[in-house]
């Protein structure tokens, strides 16, 4: 069984900022893993080298066999990426701007396109532009054209900000089918509450690298400036 | 397969050019007040403005040019849209032909626009059309892939407005002077004298195309 | 990104030392020659000593673009992809555009005395003013940083490399625009009558002090180029170690 994401020491910087100071991770086809920790950690970071964006900076770095050292572009193949941004045309529709990425990725029909957007429950909204779209009605476009490429290796950054009772019901159901379809996510999130419901295991990241998770604190002062935003 | 996917990048642009109408409603007037503030400069009772039009022409072209390999990559930084076409997992060469043939597709339209401005405005008559359409042709597509080129080069950077120009234009300075002169004859009637500054626009337009498909994706990868 | 072919000078300090005395003492001898040894010209007086100085700086404008040129192609070529190759395709333009500048002046200077001109359109002046602006924009892109120092070199290279791959173009197709126009190429040297004894021999010395010159240059430049980065990889280690610091005292902080 190999490893989808193999990291060691993996130093990565943003400028001449290090974002990422030594991380090791190591994650198994099926899994669910929750990334936590407080703002400015290096969690965004770590999503985006693990997509592929970032070029790494040293240590060892593998995502789905591929180095991404030296074969960042094969790495990103089968991986989708939900991220702060939704990646998509204000000028298009949502029909549109989801079939442009299917086709990018190699699916012929329409028929997937459809159906990840009636997924994404944005059916009656599929020839609204972009442009015209509800911050939450973004959210979960920009989900649908994750889906809609067939990934193997999932990354959602706070795919929970910005979404209604809808869209939670929707990024909530696509993750725990997840495993079931063959896929691995990794997320970041603040929402632990309902994130550590879905995840199988919880990996904490604090000061560009993953450090122990102590026992989960108590509400109360101290904790009120880890959670939320 | 590259010629799909750059077919697939080529439509998205155009598709987004036909919603969001820049190129018409901003780029095309660009042009025109450009020629027409030439004629303000160089007097048109002087009879000058005919004799020049060549060079007027495709001064107002190359700055009109400016604006939309601008907006070519302004449209790929909203929402990360670069970041979305990375992860989308296209071919750097297929990215490039298809920007290139969009922004080609949309300068041939503006020439043809400021031509018409240029004959009417100035007075020019056109004795060689072969010339002139062939000249325009390879012109365009030199121009749209160094442009494409530099547009990718300096997309994304804070500088990219006054950093493009500075870096596109000396380059492009070739396709100027071919294009100039082989409109003159074309419009002097005299096209024997075009044809080598014809070879020249169409070496420089291989050129710039080849070097577009290897380096694009390189320099695609390492932007911001 | 070390590699074998890195160092921290690009000359052996003998060597060096051996090099920046042959320039000085060849731009002495060029002073010599060009101010006492070489003939006054018969048609343009002494106006056109300029020449000695003009020839060779434009000579050397060429050269920078190609050594930025080569190093930018070794840099982007897997197998000699080092550093180096970085900082000598930086600190050539640099110096090129200098020589570059200075040759568009010098010719200035020698055409207002002898033909009452402060610019002609010759051929080869235009394809050094363009030369000029295709260096401004390079360093201009050099100047801006970027998130990986591999990437940002790989940038700059490629874009030394699209420029220079015009310069060909620009230089035929300005040449074949000004003799098509048939204008009188003055400024063209190998067009006065034969260049030869003394006023050769002096323009062969300038040529050759200025290419020492150049190189010699080009390494202490160089150098500096070293000292810098030195100075950057020391701040990332003690980053990196602030970075993982912050982790420590979390829990406490936020």
């Amino acid at each position: 069984m190999s490893l989808v994401v193999r990291l060691r020491s993996l130093v990565c910087l943003l400028g001449r900022f290090p974002a990422l100071a030594g991380v090791d991770l190591d994650v198994a086809p099926g899994e669910i893993v929750l990334v936590t920790g407080p703002n400015g950690a290096g969690k965004t970071t770590l999503v985006r080298v693990l997509a592929g964006l970032l070029a790494p900076h040293s240590g060892e770095a593998e995502v789905r066999g591929h180095d991404l050292f030296t074969d960042r572009r094969a790495a990103r193949r089968r991986t989708a990426l939900v991220g702060h941004e939704t990646y998509c045309y204000d000028d298009l529709t949502a029909t549109e701007n989801v079939r442009f990425f299917a086709r990018a990725a190699g699916v012929r029909d329409d028929g997937p396109v459809r159906d990840a957007l009636e997924r994404v429950a944005l059916g009656p909204a599929a020839d609204v532009v972009h442009r015209g779209l509800s911050a939450g009605q973004r959210r979960r476009l920009a989900l649908a054209v994750a889906l809609v490429r067939d990934p193997e290796l999932l990354l959602l950054d706070e795919p929970h900000a910005g979404l209604d009772a809808t869209g939670r019901a929707v990024l909530d159901d696509a993750v725990r089918a997840a495993p079931g379809e063959g896929r691995t996510v990794v997320m970041v999130s603040h929402e632990l509450q309902i994130a550590r419901t879905l995840a199988t295991r919880e990996v904490r990241v604090d000061g560009g690298q993953v450090v122990p998770i102590e026992a989960a604190p108590a509400p109360g002062p101290t904790a009120a400036g880890e959670s939320g935003r | 397969m590259i010629w799909q996917e750059a077919a697939l990048v080529a439509s998205k642009d155009l598709r987004i050019e036909a919603r969001a109408r820049v190129a018409i409603g901003q780029i095309l007037p660009f042009g025109l007040i450009v020629i027409l503030l030439f004629a303000f400069a160089l007097d048109p009772d002087r009879g000058v403005l005919a004799r020049v039009a060549p060079g007027l022409f495709w001064v107002a072209v190359l700055l009109s040019m400016l604006l939309a390999v601008g907006r070519a990559f302004a449209i790929e930084t909203h929402h990360a849209a670069r970041d979305g076409l990375r992860l989308a997992g296209l071919d750097g060469a297929s990215i490039f032909l298809g920007k290139a043939a969009a922004i080609a597709l949309q300068l041939l339209l503006l020439e043809v626009v400021l031509g018409i401005g240029v004959i009417v405005l100035y007075g020019v008559d056109v004795h060689g059309w072969p010339i002139v359409l062939i000249t325009a042709l390879a012109a365009t597509i030199g121009m749209a892939a160094t442009g494409t080129l530099y547009g990718v080069l300096a997309a994304g950077l804070r500088v990219r407005e006054t950093l493009l120009p500075l870096l596109m234009l000396p380059v492009l300075a070739p396709v100027m002077l071919g294009a100039t002169r082989a409109f003159e004859d074309g419009l002097g009637g005299v096209p024997g004298d075009a044809w080598p500054w014809v070879a020249m626009l169409t070496l420089f337009a291989a050129l710039y195309t080849a070097i577009g498909v290897l380096a694009f994706g390189a320099l695609w990868e390492e932007g911001t | 990104m070390t590699t074998e072919l890195d160092r921290d000078q690009l000359l052996a300090p003998v060597l060096r030392r051996v090099l920046g005395w042959s320039a000085l003492v060849s731009m002495v001898a060029l002073v010599a020659f060009g101010l006492f040894g070489a003939p006054t010209d018969a048609v343009q007086g002494d106006a056109q000593r300029v020449m000695y100085l003009h020839v060779p700086s434009a000579w050397l404008a060429y050269l920078a673009f190609f050594v930025t040129a080569a190093a930018s192609a070794f840099f982007l070529w897997p197998r000699t992809r080092a550093t180096v190759w970085d900082r000598v395709a930086g600190a050539s333009a640099e110096l090129g555009v200098m020589f570059t500048a200075l040759a568009l002046v010098l010719g200035s200077i020698w055409g207002r005395p002898v033909w009452g001109i402060w610019w002609a359109w010759d051929a080869r002046l235009v394809s050094t003013a363009l030369l000029f602006f295709l260096f401004l924009g390079y360093l201009a892109l050099r100047r801006i940083p970027g998130g990986d120092p591999v990437g940002v070199a790989k940038r700059n290279a490629i874009a030394a490399l699209i420029a220079f791959v015009d310069v060909p173009i620009v230089h035929f197709s300005v040449e074949w625009w000004r003799t098509l126009h048939q204008q009188a190429t003055v400024f063209n040297p190998e067009l006065n009558p034969q260049i030869h004894g003394v006023m050769g021999l002096t323009l062969w010395i300038g040529t050759i002090a200025f290419t020492l010159a150049f190189v010699y240059l080009l390494d202490r430049r160089y150098r500096l180029a070293v000292l810098e980065d030195g100075q950057e990889e020391r701040a990332l280690d003690r980053a990196i170690e602030d970075r993982r610091s912050q982790a420590v005292g979390a829990g406490s902080v936020s």
